[in-house]
């Protein structure tokens, strides 16, 4: 029997994997898809909230703020790219104004700090290229923008380093109480816990539902948004909001901190929990609301689209704990908007109270910290020729648009948790994120791949075994 | 820091060129980079023929056209060096490339030639809806997967655009065993060349749909389909009613290849934004002295000849310029007009220009039964009659440099389509 069973590789799963693997015990992550952040984790606006946004006294509220005030630190010992660019929310009528002011008092019960109101002449000196029917804004210099693939994939890695079990193409089927803990019947058999974390994203709710009598009701909020090049990420600095709205925070144009432009995103509560594909409405309506906040939109420079699920909860909050009728059963559900910012305090919080449960003591030989994938592309030359003095396979370029080499898509493959699928390497190095969005490095990185992993270039897939690129020959048919 | 007269920045059609012409011209101290592991660029995976008709008055293959130039290059001894991925271009001309072997490599050239080449437009830049699954290709890279990695992308195939490769590809995959449904195409016509069609797609009963494009990709994980719909001709906007649902497992793209100039923006040299590659004078420099261009990163060609034509000038006109003998002075403006999308090259240097300069250039529509003129600022010069321009299919025109040296005070070339 497992001591901890958590169900759900994203960024909470892998939170709370992360944060509980600093203890002796014994655990296994159990995630449906082939990857860790295969769904919710892996399309959202990647924003670190500063806080103002929330109910004061929400779970949403206290634990965005603190999320916040630990990114950067916590980004350094985990070798994230976080950049603490700042955010604005625009007004564009006088009206409107009051309701910066009430977002700002908001954001000081809540413990945001400095943050200002901004006249007109203010935010267009900052941002230019806004458009020049804005009447002012709020100005929170504490957001910030972090890569949300790298957020999810350096917590798990540091799980699996300090000995946590991950089960990919795992589903969960059903669980049920057994004596001291659980039963958990997966589509690959059955294993037993302890203690069960609920992290399952948009499926939270049937998890929860069945073993708890106090229901959850998750209804899946479509996010769509469009990525433009590196070319047009300098069309703004900082993360451009608008006032929020009913259905959340509104469309926002931010850079990524890869340089790259974000527009998005829509919001659709929608039924079907695996329909994540982008519609012409959606795509359409998050470009017109874009374009309320900045001048123009680069349109001729979008390089993808895609659309994410929010797993927004009825009673609209997060439900973080253990369930009062279900002992050992701990929920992290409903965790949207500002699930990312968060995701590593709640991490930290179900971790202590998982310890205090099981009475855990803490390792002596934990590893706290690991080393990203070289970002080859932001070395100085002399730093590019020394690495390549040491290691050859820095010379070979596999992805043009971003830079990556030979030894960066290895050494994803090779670390701990590494890259099985295009996808996987993408992102864990930039190949194929780019401009030319894999048409130049994917037979490269297959290729590598196919020899690294000994499987036939047939059997690489881009995200999972049913999504496979390539077939054999085949001339019968003529 | 390594020393070179020429640098060449790219080993395919244009950059061969672009070398034997230099060393014809005179100057040997060459070095190509090329990021390949073999020179001939994408010619390599164009394992079909129709290459060479102008240059060789015969049909070659593509690897059998470049292989003619390779074979060269090595006879001269040109020096070269592949998988190097050139980094860097500054305005000094040093070039900074890395590779395996030498690790960081700068070199301070006094001439550079650009011939990267192009890439393919991807599937954002369409912004088509739906998911993304594994199953859509660039037409180049599912080529690539045909001819060089000997793997099928797939077996039901619907292609959007009808740029060559796609057209190729076409032909291509129902000969190694797919079916290919359909061709959409979203204009009135074809952005392909008409014997592309009449090979690739008419002789095997593939339709071509024009005015037509697809609307919405299905499949989570691998395609499994696609809706085509009819887009009206004036907007290009989807007619709602008029979608059709393709079952198919692959979606081919082939909508358009961009120059590909990352590394000439470095170098700050100024790109005219209609053909995504440097502006140019007679001499294919651009806005920086000693900096050539030449090929698809120029302007993206339909045919293979002129691209080396236009890469054995540059490297003439680099050889010249190393040697101090590039008279610059005053320069005439090259302007499209009226039905002329651009026009390379966009000015002429009438003290530096060949006896004739060859203007490049591509209508914006397609127009029957027309005159093609070019106006000496208000004195029509040339009148021809047309049958058909089409944006498909690259147009040239001669200009003496006796019609400009006999006109002192001349502002501007002007090309452009006439009714009468």
């Amino acid at each position: 029997m497992y001591d901890v069973c958590i169900i759900g590789a994203g960024v909470v799963g892998s939170s709370v994997a992360r944060a509980l693997s600093k203890y002796q015990l014994t655990m296994v992550v159990v995630e449906k898809e082939a990857d860790v952040c295969e769904e919710t984790s892996k399309a959202n606006s990647g924003i670190v909230h500063s806080g103002y946004d929330a109910h004061p006294g929400s779970m949403k509220a206290k634990m965005n703020v603190r999320g916040s005030k630990m990114m950067e630190s916590f980004c350094r010992d985990l070798d994230i790219p976080y950049h603490r660019n700042g955010s604005l929310v625009l007004a564009f009528s006088p009206e409107d104004l009051p309701r910066l002011e009430a977002l700002r008092k908001q954001g000081y019960e809540n413990g945001v700090e400095g943050l200002r109101v901004l006249n007109r002449e203010e935010v267009l000196a900052m941002e230019p290229n806004l458009n020049d029917t804005v009447a002012g804004a709020l100005y929170a210099p504490t957001g910030g923008i972090v890569d949300p693939f790298k957020l999810t994939i350096a917590q798990a890695e540091v799980a699996a380093l300090n000995g946590t079990e991950f089960r990919f193409e795992t589903k969960v089927i059903d669980i049920e109480k057994i004596g001291e803990g659980f039963k958990i019947f997966t589509d690959k058999g059955e294993l037993t816990a302890k203690v069960v974390v609920n992290a399952a994203g948009v499926y939270a709710d049937d998890i929860n539902n069945q073993l708890s009598a106090r229901k959850l009701k998750i209804t899946p909020r479509k996010g769509e948004y469009c990525l433009f090049d590196k070319e047009v990420g300098n069309l703004v600095s900082h993360t451009v909001f608008q006032l929020p709205t009913a259905l959340g925070k509104g469309v926002l144009v931010t850079p990524t901190p890869d340089g790259n432009l974000l527009v998005g995103p829509s919001a659709n509560d929608i039924i079907d929990k695996e329909d994540n594909s982008t519609t012409a409405e959606g795509l359409s309506s998050i470009v017109a609301k874009a374009r309320q906040s900045v001048k123009s939109i680069p349109m001729g420079f979008v390089i993808t689209a895609f659309a994410g699920l929010r797993a927004t909860e009825a009673g609209g909050d997060f439900v973080i704990g253990e369930a009062d009728d279900v002992p050992g059963f701990f929920n992290a559900a409903g965790i949207e908007s500002p699930g990312l910012t968060s995701a590593p305090v709640i991490g930290d919080d179900l971790a202590a109270m998982i310890a205090q449960k099981l009475r855990l003591k803490e390792k002596t030989t934990y590893v706290s910290k690991r080393k990203d994938v070289v970002r080859f592309e932001s070395l100085s030359v002399e730093e590019k020729a020394s690495l390549i003095r040491e290691n050859p396979d820095y010379g070979k370029i596999v992805c043009r648009c971003e830079l990556v080499t030979v030894a960066q898509i290895k050494d994803a493959i090779h670390r701990p948790l590494g890259a099985k699928t295009l996808d996987g390497i993408k992102r864990r190095t930039r190949a194929g994120a780019g401009r030319c969005q894999g048409g130049f490095c994917a037979p490269r990185v297959i290729e590598i791949l196919s020899k690294e992993l000994h499987l036939d270039p047939r059997e690489v897939a881009k995200f999972n075994p049913n999504s496979v690129l390539l077939v054999e020959f085949d001339k019968d048919s003529l | 820091m390594m020393k070179r007269d020429i640098v060449i920045i790219g080993g395919g059609p244009a950059g061969l060129a672009a070398a034997i012409s230099c060393f014809e011209n005179g100057n040997r101290d060459i070095l190509i980079l090329e990021r390949e592991t073999y020179l001939g660029g994408i010619l390599n995976q164009c394992i079909h023929n129709g290459f060479g008709l102008h240059t060789f008055k015969e049909e070659l293959t593509g690897p059998e056209y470049a292989g003619r130039y390779v074979d060269k290059v090595r006879d001269l001894g040109i020096d070269y060096r592949l998988d190097t991925m050139v980094i860097d271009i500054n305005q000094e001309k040093v070039v900074s490339a890395i590779n395996e072997k030498d690790g960081l490599l700068q070199i301070q050239a006094k001439a550079v030639i650009l011939a990267m080449g192009c890439r393919e437009r991807s599937r954002g830049a369409l912004n088509i809806p739906g998911y993304r699954p594994a199953g859509i290709f660039s037409a180049g890279t599912a080529q690539r997967y045909v001819n060089i990695e000997g793997y099928m992308p797939g077996k039901q195939v619907v292609i959007l655009g009808s740029g060559d490769i796609g057209l190729i590809m076409a032909r291509r995959m129902t000969l190694e065993g797919a079916k290919v449904k359909m061709v959409c195409e979203i204009m009135p016509y074809s952005g392909g060349l008409k014997r592309n069609i009449v090979q690739c797609l008419d002789d095997y009963g593939i339709p071509l749909k024009l005015n037509h494009t697809v609307t919405k990709i299905f499949g989570k994980e691998r395609v499994t389909g696609v809706n085509v719909s009819e887009v009206d001709p004036a907007t290009r906007m989807p007619i709602p009613g008029t979608e059709e649902y393709v079952a198919c497992d692959t979606l081919l793209l082939s909508v358009g290849l961009i120059p590909e100039n990352e590394l000439s923006r470095k170098a700050h040299v100024k790109i005219n934004p209609k053909t995504q590659g440097p502006e140019v004078d007679e001499s294919l420099s651009t806005s920086i002295p000693g900096i050539f261009a030449a090929g698809n990163v120029l302007h993206v060609h339909d045919l293979v000849d002129f691209v080396s034509q236009e890469a054995a000038l540059a490297g003439k006109f680099a050889v010249k310029y190393i040697a101090g003998l590039s008279q610059d002075g005053s320069a005439v403006a090259v302007e499209p007009q009226n039905g002329v999308r651009y026009s390379v090259p966009s000015r002429i240097h009438p003290g530096n220009a060949e006896d004739i300069t060859v203007i490049r250039f591509r209508t914006d529509n397609v127009y029957r039964d027309v005159f093609l003129s070019v106006y000496l600022d208000e004195e029509r010069v040339m009148h021809l009659k047309k049958r058909i321009l089409t944006p498909g299919e690259m147009e040239q025109v001669n200009i003496p440099k006796k019609w400009i040296t006999d006109r002192p005070g001349l502002s501007r070339i002007r090309i452009l389509v006439e009714k009468e």
